[in-house]
């Protein structure tokens, strides 16, 4: 007899259709000139093309990293185009403007940039490609003097807030991935919260890859001011391709004494098909600092990608201040996720929380990797981490890589770690009380990942169990 | 209500019911003993539609239907309720929100209105009273972390709330002490109708105190090798197994 879940059918990938616009895609390849021409596109300073420059030359000295549990065939950067954008994009153009085509694609992955009454509470910044195509209730929060605007927009109003922080939590030498972001990144997300301000609604960015041969190279950059507080959303999807697709993307987040950031993710990117074939890399930097007093919040919830290498890190820099990262990242067929996070204590009685829940299903590798350090002066430091692995089918596999480095006597760090079945046994005991197979698994893993989903903002809550059981479908042989 | 013909089932390739036949009819209880390893679990299981256990011959009839070709949520939700011998943990999901589930799951199958958390706090009320619970037990995880009389009195707070027209304890008793017997034995009494049946397996006469039945089967070697009414559990308690082993 079969396995129950055997018989669930697979669900095709959502959001994988193509929008036909009209764009203006550099061919493939990356010199000197492609930066050049993407920087003059976009009609940036001199500063900023040096910066880009400068990044491109340490970029050249640098190696495709592989030391991570993750296996794919070396990159052809020259194949790659670096920059694509919908021509109907023009600068500075407000949202009654935006082409009626990219509308309806937002639309159809349910985001409404016109219709304000399907947005209240969220404010958004749609990323398409290379290109921010529109950000909504710009003025309404620029009543609170919060700026959340495209990282182009800010690069021409805001150039002394972009300069100060660029590169401040991430420099374009951290990694491999970052500077070659820091080269040819192409748009992305600017938000600052002024002093002591609550920002009233969450802000979100919604990347789109669309164009073929394409990697999306975007950045977004956060500056919390002193004792303010940001709820930050950001969600992801992609056509289905048949050849893998980069996406190589840098978040900055800056949070200032007394502030308090909240960066929740839902991943969803094109996953490949179930033989691997095409997919999105997805090998991302996410680092935060943390000044004095303040607490900085990743929550994550990873369903897509054919590869997924990623660490949302917290450095905590200032005494007192706190890092949190809340991960479910979820493998099935051939997917290919080593994700984890970074806690730096720097500062005195700085305190890290860390909870992880890997769920690994057909023929998927799911690492989690962690890195917990605590440096002399960060007396008094406190981390706990969790990580949690659940399997399901004989064919996938769970790992943990911890790397825990204390520098001082006086601090306090605790690790668990488990790994659990997803049995037939508790499938048939929901199937005996009249629940389906689907049901089952999902009501089990959502049970296995409610410590993450309760960090969750409401409205990525409801979406992220719902991806679990797609995600999940169809999921053990 | 129930009718098994010379039912076989496999388990790994080997044969362990050997053509078991049984008829259970609405009202009643029947009670099926037998030495350890004798198969009585494996019946249970394949009622209930565990995918461990193949049938290779013989049907199950059950309220008109062939219950074979049902998969196990359709038995649930047409009423079939096993009781399990080891109830499994699910940790993170609440007792409440499993059983709310269940609960909705087996009114659709009904037709009936599925009900909001609010209302089915109310249902839940009187069930807790009955297998004397406290409530707190609806916050924690399914059986995780319960002892062993906790988890079976669980089962039997399910078998309250979904109440089903065929219920089937699977060694209910083993591991409870005296005072949590009398609590399951008087939840199950309390639930008996003459529209429902129920079929107790267990391996002593001990909870037969308790759940009188009508009939009293002796399982070994995969097949029913004597049956009789209640009396026959006494002998058995007094006689073991091994006179009704050798005159079969």
């Amino acid at each position: 007899m079969s396995s129950p879940i055997d018989t669930l059918v697979n669900r095709e990938y959502q959001y994988g259709f193509v929008t036909e616009v009209q764009s203006d895609t550099l061919a493939p390849g990356l010199n000197e000139d492609v930066i050049r021409l993407i920087s003059s596109k976009k009609q940036e300073p001199e500063w900023l093309l040096d910066w880009r420059l400068k990044a491109y030359r340490r970029w050249l000295t640098m190696t495709e990293p592989h030391w991570g549990n993750v296996k794919f065939d070396p990159i052809d950067y020259q194949a790659q185009r670096y920059y694509s954008a919908p021509t109907s994009v023009k600068p500075k153009q407000s949202l009654d403007e935006v082409d009626p085509e990219l509308l309806d694609t937002y639309k159809k992955l349910g985001i409404s940039l016109t219709e304000q009454k399907l947005l209240a509470g969220v404010a958004v910044d749609a990323v398409f490609d290379s290109v921010s195509v529109g950000t909504t209730m710009k003025e309404e929060l620029s009543r609170y003097g919060i700026i959340f605007c495209s990282f182009n927009e800010a690069v021409h109003n805001h150039p002394d807030l972009v300069q100060k922080y660029l590169g401040s939590v991430v420099p374009y030498s951290d990694n491999f991935f970052a500077a070659l972001n820091s080269a040819v990144f192409g748009d992305g997300s600017f938000c600052y919260v002024p002093k002591g301000v609550h920002c009233p609604i969450e802000l979100s960015t919604y990347f789109r890859i669309n164009a073929a041969e394409t990697g999306q190279f975007e950045r977004t950059l956060i500056v919390a001011d002193e004792g303010s507080y940001v709820s930050y959303l950001e969600g992801c999807t992609a056509p289905k391709r048949s050849t893998h697709q980069l996406h190589a993307a840098i978040v900055e987040i800056v949070a200032l004494d007394n502030a308090q950031v909240k960066y929740s993710t839902v991943q969803n990117w094109y996953a490949g098909d179930k033989d691997g074939r095409g997919g999105i890399f997805n090998f991302v930097t996410k680092r935060a600092k943390a000044f004095a007093n303040a607490k900085v919040s990743w929550t994550q919830v990873e369903t897509g990608s054919a590869i997924t290498w990623k660490y949302p890190s917290v450095i905590l820099q200032g005494d007192n201040s706190t890092g949190e990262f809340y991960s479910v990242a979820v493998t099935n067929h051939k997917q290919q996720a080593d994700t984890g996070t970074k806690m730096i204590h720097r500062g005195r009685n700085t305190k890290s929380t860390i909870i992880s829940k890997g769920i690994s299903a057909g023929d998927s590798q799911n690492s989690y990797r962690g890195r917990v350090q605590v440096l002399p002066r960060a007396e008094g430091a406190r981390n706990y981490t969790q990580c949690d692995s659940m399997l399901i089918g004989n064919r996938c596999g769970a790992h943990t890589f911890p790397y825990i480095e204390v520098a001082n006597n006086s601090s306090t760090t605790e690790h668990e770690a488990s790994t659990s079945k997803i049995g037939e046994d508790q499938i048939f005991y929901c199937k005996a009380r009249g629940l389906n197979a689907e049901h089952a698994i999902s009501l089990i893993v959502s049970g296995f990942c409610k410590e993450v989903f309760k960090e969750l903002p409401m409205e990525f809550a409801l979406e992220a169990q719902a991806l679990l059981g797609i995600t999940l479908e169809g999921s053990v042989g | 209500m129930l009718k098994i013909e010379n039912l076989h089932a496999t388990a790994g390739g080997k044969e362990i019911l050997k053509g078991v036949s049984l008829t259970v009819n609405a009202g009643e209880v029947h009670a099926i003993m037998g030495p350890n390893g004798s198969g009585k679990s494996t019946l249970a299981q394949v009622i209930a539609g565990h995918p461990g256990f193949e049938v290779t011959q013989g049907s199950i009839v059950y309220d008109g239907e062939n219950l074979l070709d049902l998969q196990p949520e359709e038995r649930a939700q047409h009423g079939v309720f096993l009781a399990f011998q080891y109830p499994v943990e699910i940790p993170g999901v609440t007792n409440a929100y499993f059983l709310r589930s269940a609960y909705n799951e087996i009114r659709k199958a009904r037709g009936e209105q599925q009900v909001d958390p609010m209302e089915f706090l109310d249902v839940m009320e009187q069930k807790l009273k009955l297998v004397d619970m406290d409530p707190d037990m609806l916050h924690r995880s399914v059986n995780a972390g319960f002892s062993g009389g906790e988890k079976k009195r669980n089962e039997i707070l399910q078998m309250a709330v979904l109440e089903p027209k065929l219920a089937i304890l699977d060694e209910t008793d083993s591991g409870l002490d005296i005072d949590a017997l009398r609590v399951v034995a008087g939840g199950v009494n309390a639930l008996k109708k003459p529209t429902n049946a129920t079929i107790v397996v267990t391996h002593y006469q001990r909870l037969l105190n308790y759940i009188v039945p009508d009939k009293v089967h002796v399982l070994a070697h995969g097949k029913i090798v004597k049956s009789g009414g209640k009396e026959l559990a006494l002998e058995l308690e007094a006689r073991g197994y091994d006179w009704v082993l050798e005159a079969a």
